[in-house]
């Protein structure tokens, strides 16, 4: 026999329990975060942050591993930024909906799906294999840079969809070509948009791991050049953390890590707030 | 420069499959997918184990994540009080920032300890991948089945109300229904997300190469199975690990495009 709750009753258990499911989500994530602060953030000194791994990474600082994560980045949004903008330039303004935009829409989609080990395998063969680019910063920045495409296309296009058809308007009424209403009035319009896209880039390059480690190597060497093999701090903090070499260490790099993943969460946040504040 | 999304697409199809397609052959279809044994110095190489253990991790994740997932996007889309939703949602971002290694490693510290403590084997477990992927998937079912019940249009909640029905009355017998492709579709793409995740799932799954008998036991998935062995494979053996991406990839784009079906069908 099924029992039948009187709806009032069940209202109000319906209110309990989802308030108690946010309420666990936020814990879980709050309990994360303070605890790998609360262990962390005693180990970031000056010497931490400035002197280079000796002996595994059991003494001295992270200072390569920074360099490290830092650089892998910036190639990667170099790489990325024009290819993934120009394509949602192309989606938006420069074609109507065809089997040509379906066609770009899954491969965005699909690639947004793919496993980060995967996109590894792939950079591994492709670029440090059969490009001979070896284990090195170019190599692992460009395939993280196919890894964060789909994520600025997709943001880069709400954003430019989201500035008003007027404006495209005015300018062409004004004698604007098609290029020139591009650079002048989408781009500036779009641009919270479009950098929060890059920004929220960033922040998965900085905390991927499974990719990295297979196409831009793992020696702690300060790096010389975008062809130097080099270890990010995510991939640093898994090599300290999975073969027990150092667990204070460990911990002071997982603390940067997330302090830098707030701040990436932050400044994008800033940037929404600023697009949404202008145009609704 | 438009083309790129499908030019990577393309690339990365191609080589992955040409690195293990030969290995696949070799070893056979049948064999390979089938396989109990994965023993790479005997040239032994089948990925039933590691299926078993993907299928099962990912279940659990599914099992422990989606009932929260849910309760927690109805929070946020009805029941939060606007200024609460708009501090909720920026942490359930962070959320989905924070790097697997660290989830990983908490998990390691926490859960792996809890179960061998209070439920016996050897802590490093189905269970404890799945509580991890659980709590990983979350952010992406939350945010997606969000926008479809916020993009609702707002008469249907109206006209419930109208007929006397109650908040919980309208979500459960109204909006959830309605919103059903969208809830599914971010489904799809959590399990997507399980599937595919890798360095969390190294650290508390414990990666041995055996079929699981009880979700205590450790295990190994696809994707742990390339991230541990990936370092230091060479020869047939690390064309084993690409067509173990293989399996993955056709995986993965089976449940993409049944998410994209989801979210169109709308």
């Amino acid at each position: 026999m099924r029992i039948r709750l009187n709806p009032r009753t069940s209202q109000k258990i319906a209110k309990v329990v989802i308030w108690s499911a946010a309420i666990l989500v936020l814990f879980l994530l709050f309990s994360v975060i303070i605890y790998i602060l609360s262990k962390g953030i005693p180990q970031i000194t000056w010497q931490f942050l400035t002197q280079i791994p000796s002996d595994m990474g059991r003494s001295g600082g992270i200072l390569s591993t920074i360099v490290g994560t830092l650089s892998v980045t910036l190639v990667a949004i170099i790489v990325a930024t024009p290819l993934g903008v120009g394509t949602a330039f192309y989606l938006t303004e420069y074609t109507r909906e065809s089997i040509i935009t379906k066609i770009i829409r899954f491969s965005a989609e699909s690639l947004a799906g793919i496993p980060s080990i995967v996109y590894g395998l792939f950079g591994f063969i492709f670029f440090v294999i059969y490009l001979k680019l070896g284990w090195s910063i170019l190599s692992g920045g460009l395939t993280l840079a196919v890894m964060i495409l789909p994520t600025i296309i997709r943001t880069s296009e709400e954003a430019i969809r989201t500035v008003p058809p007027m404006y495209r308007e005015v300018s062409f009424s004004l004698g604007g070509t098609k290029w020139q209403t591009m650079i002048k009035v989408l781009v500036p319009s779009a641009l919270p948009g479009i950098s929060t896209g890059i920004i929220l880039g960033i922040g998965r390059c900085v905390a991927e791991t499974a990719a990295v480690i297979l196409t831009a190597g793992s020696a702690l060497r300060m790096p010389t050049s975008i062809f130097s093999p080099a270890r990010t701090m995510a991939v640093h903090f898994y090599i300290l953390a999975r073969e027990g070499i150092s667990l204070e260490r460990a911990y002071g790099t997982a603390a940067l890590l997330i302090i830098l993943i707030l701040l990436i969460n932050i400044g994008a946040n800033v940037l929404v707030n600023k697009f949404v504040a202008k145009y609704h | 420069m438009a083309l790129s999304a499908l030019s990577a697409l393309a690339l990365i199809t191609i080589f992955i499959f040409v690195e293990g397609v030969p290995l696949i052959a070799k070893v056979g279809f049948f064999n390979f997918i089938f396989g109990m044994k994965w023993a790479p110095t005997l040239g032994q190489y089948g990925i039933f184990p590691m299926i078993v253990g993907t299928v099962l991790v990912t279940l659990g994740a599914i099992i422990l994540g989606v009932p929260v997932a849910l309760c927690c996007s109805i929070f946020l889309a009805e029941f939060a009080p606007r200024k609460l939703s708009n501090l909720v949602r920026p942490a359930i971002q962070l959320l989905a920032g924070i790097p697997s290694v660290v989830f990983g490693f908490w998990g390691l510290i926490f859960i792996v300890p809890a179960i061998r403590n209070y439920l016996g084997g050897p802590g490093l477990s189905i269970l404890a991948g799945s509580i991890i992927l659980a709590i990983m998937i979350l952010p992406t079912i939350i945010s997606i089945s969000e926008v479809s019940l916020l993009s609702l249009p707002p008469l249907l909640k109206e006209g419930a109300f109208a007929l006397g029905a109650t908040h919980w009355q309208t979500i459960r017998s109204v909006l959830v229904p309605a919103a059903k492709s969208g809830i599914l579709a971010s489904i799809i793409l959590g399990i997507g997300r399980a599937v595919g995740e890798t360095m969390a799932v190294i650290m508390v799954l414990g990666n041995a190469v055996a079929l699981p008998s009880s979700i205590l036991d450790p295990a190994r998935t696809l994707t742990t199975n390339i991230g541990i062995e990936m370092g230091y494979a060479s020869g047939d053996h690390q064309k084993a690990l690409f067509a173990t991406g293989i399996v993955l990839l056709v995986i993965i784009m089976i449940l993409n495009s049944m998410a994209q079906y989801a979210i169109r069908r709308k």
